[in-house]
């Protein structure tokens, strides 16, 4: 029973991870800027689709057809020959294998534009404006997004491959000392729960330790006296603008191996999302990691057959359960503020 | 009774009643003069006017409108299936379910505002549409969808001796549906839904909504209990989501669970703010150019794009009917989803709002001495 227990636990983690990290960007966005940003899954999206190009470059072949030979089917055979490889050899092999981790070099600065683009284009003329107003702006161009991205890529999931060597599960349960062969766990999820570490931790390491942080958390407690004293908050606000929108396409260029990318992906992870922001609080960073992954291992939990058993369906429903019951008995979340969006 | 309307409403009503009715003749020369589109139109400007009369009136957006609409179709197709195939009593029963289901939900949503309400109803809207995909089959007949066969007992029917001879299709009093008729049908529930929509907001009920947007606070200190009103327009608004799903239900007695979907939430607010939020005719006319351009723009492919840029230089039209075929055929959310950015950004009052200034600019030119208005903001 323990190891079920524990294997649906990791389960939960991968998602939980993703759920964290979308959740983070979302949090830094309205707490820096005060936006409720609902083109936030679309960030996720794009980082996703940076995979795909990058792939798609390096996968760029040239096709010669051979008159010497025949395929099976009897037609010239087509060579097919490609150029990464040709032009690096053994190196561009590699290159393609890990096509997916690379695209993150070149997915930071794309989205760090995109996002400041983004911030500076619309989103900035929209501070004074109602809630209402921010969620349909910032809805309307998470149309635009998944649309643009639906002509381009067409609208089929488009699998990317893991690296080999990352391919395969890790026995977890024997690491632990445990009874070898029970408690296995696909590498690649480990690796995505790393990496979430390691970018959670990054971003607060960079809020907590560097000065440029110190007056972010010094202009979300109060933005006023920090623009008195001469610090220029709103190009720091739009640079945290910029970063939440680099952790969402991180996050969704990692993603991509376990979930083929097409273009609502950004649609399904938007709404849980926000439902994790609310469960941790608005406007709380550890709230919204917490919360995300707690309901990623509470979903997998909830996917568990004998709980299925006893409350049929609730695998569907349980995140927003969640959300309405804490909405309604602590609206604050779990760990918000006293006095932030408490209404 | 001379108070009964002012002049002004009157001849609103009345012009809204002779444009709604007269629509088979006047859409014609745009192509949209057909039943199945006119249809849609009556159904989701009532589906936009109720919507207007919770988003528009209190300020409450709620983003799970659609499970509503959802409860509509099945509980109608329900009343088809065990009742009778009259559209009557599927109408009157869909209203009260999906009004009971609103009440239920908006009891719980409305003890929040802002944000947190319409992620509380986004959050009921897909726990409704996830259910409604698994473990309520048996209600919802999942991924399939409720349909009428010939096997349902159909109560009422059969005590009458009423038989049916091939596929089942809903009746109004023993007649058929289908066409002009149906969008006869609808268009009686749109003009009845804008009358009252319309006596609403002229209403001392009408004025309390109101209030309750531009400061809910003030409200309660000046000793409003302000729930019952928002509850009564939440339910009320519900109660139009589940007439217009019911109609859908009746002029296509096909149920999905895809109709509860929260980006058919998001279509009502895309209509409502495109028209204009918070007026009268707004919404309608929203929901309208959406269904309008949906049915035209989907339609359009690459060969009638090439004809229409015929006039063009050869390799100029080539790359001008690659671009614009991105915005037409499948694509065509995306000149949706542009529309509604620039809507949001430059004119956050609609398409109505665009009307009155361009009429008030003419009324500037006309007469040199109207200054510009000089509006005072009240102090906070």
């Amino acid at each position: 029973m323990f190891e079920v227990i524990f294997l649906q636990f990791l389960n939960g983690l991968d998602k939980g991870a993703a759920y964290a990290l979308i959740a983070l960007g979302l949090t830094l966005v309205f707490g820096t800027l005060g936006v409720v940003n609902f083109a936030h899954g679309a960030l996720f999206m794009l980082g996703a689709f940076c995979a795909v190009t990058v792939r798609m470059f390096l996968t760029m072949e040239t096709v010669t057809i051979d008159p010497e030979k025949l395929s099976p089917w009897g037609a010239p055979l087509e060579v097919r020959e490609p150029l990464v490889q040709a032009w690096l050899g053994d190196f561009g092999a590699v290159l393609v294998n890990y096509s997916v981790p690379l695209s993150i070099l070149i997915t930071i600065p794309i989205m760090l534009l995109v996002g400041i683009g983004l911030e500076r284009g619309i989103i900035k003329h929209f501070y004074k404006r109602t809630h209402a107003e921010q969620i349909l702006v910032t809805f309307g161009l998470a149309i635009v997004a998944q649309e643009v991205i639906k002509s381009v890529f067409g609208p089929n999931p488009i699998p990317q491959p893991m690296p080999t060597d990352l391919r395969g599960a890790a026995d977890i349960g024997a690491w632990l000392g445990m009874q070898a062969n029970v408690i296995t766990y696909p590498v690649w999820r480990l690796i995505y729960f790393l990496f979430a570490g390691v970018v959670i931790g990054g971003v607060f390491a960079f809020l907590q330790f560097t000065t440029f942080g110190m007056v972010v958390r010094a202009g979300m407690a109060d933005r006023e006296t920090v623009g008195l004293l001469g610090i220029n908050i709103d190009r720091r606000f739009t640079i945290m603008f910029g970063l939440a929108a680099v952790v969402a396409g991180m996050a969704g260029v990692m993603y991509t191996p376990l979930l083929p990318p097409n273009y609502h992906l950004g649609m399904d992870f938007l709404v849980l999302s926000f439902v994790v922001v609310v469960v941790g609080g608005m406007g709380s960073l550890p709230g919204a990691v917490a919360a995300g992954f707690l309901l990623g291992i509470l979903q997998s939990f909830a996917s568990m057959n004998q709980v299925k058993a006893i409350f049929p369906g609730i695998d569907q429903i349980i995140i927003y359960l969640v959300a309405v019951i804490i909405l309604l008995v602590r609206p604050r979340g779990l760990m918000g503020r006293r006095g932030v969006m408490e209404a | 009774m001379t108070t009964f309307m002012s002049r002004n409403d009157l001849f609103l009503f009345l012009g809204f009643t002779i444009v709604v009715l007269a629509m088979p003749i006047w859409l014609a020369p745009f192509g949209a003069g057909y039943p199945d589109l006119l249809q849609r139109f009556m159904i989701f400007g009532i589906f936009a006017v109720g919507f207007n009369i919770l988003f528009g009136l209190t300020g409450y957006l709620s983003f799970g409108h659609a499970a509503f609409f959802g409860v509509g179709s099945y509980a109608a197709v329900w009343s088809f299936k065990l009742l009778t195939l009259d559209a009557i009593p599927a109408m009157i029963f869909a209203v009260l379910i999906s009004g009971l289901f609103a009440l239920i939900i908006g009891f719980l949503c409305l003890r929040r505002s802002g944000i947190y309400f319409s992620i509380l109803t986004l959050a009921f809207a897909q726990m409704s549409y996830n259910l409604a995909y698994s473990v309520l089959t048996p209600i919802t007949n999942g991924e399939t969808g409720l349909q009428l066969t010939l096997a349902d007992p159909r109560v009422l029917d059969a005590a009458v001796g009423q038989t049916f001879v091939g596929q089942p299709v809903p009746t109004l009093l023993g007649q058929q549906l289908g066409g002009y008729a149906g969008f006869y049908f609808c268009a009686g529930f749109l003009i009845l839904a804008f009358f009252i929509a319309q006596r609403i907001a002229g209403s001392p009920f009408g004025m309390m909504l109101k209030a309750i947007k531009s400061n809910q606070t003030r409200m309660q200190f000046t000793g409003f209990n302000t729930r019952p009103y928002a509850l009564s327009a939440f339910v009320i608004s519900g109660m139009y989501a589940g007439l217009a799903g019911a109609l859908l239900a009746v002029t296509d007695p096909l149920a999905g669970a895809e109709r509860m979907q929260w980006t058919a939430s998001g279509e009502v607010v895309l209509m409502t703010i495109l028209g204009g939020v918070g007026t009268l005719v707004g919404p309608v006319i929203g929901a309208w150019i959406i269904k309008y351009f949906e049915n035209i723009l989907s339609a359009l492919n690459d060969n009638i794009l090439a004809r229409f840029w015929s006039f063009l230089p050869e390799g100029v039209a080539d790359v001008v009917v690659k671009i614009t075929s991105k915005f037409v055929g499948d694509g065509w959310h995306l000149t949706l989803g542009l529309a509604f950015v620039i809507v949001v950004i430059f004119l956050p009052g609609g398409i109505m709002e665009g009307v009155r200034r361009i009429a008030a600019a003419f009324r500037r030119s006309g007469s040199s001495s109207a200054k510009p208005s000089a509006r005072t903001q009240p102090a906070e």
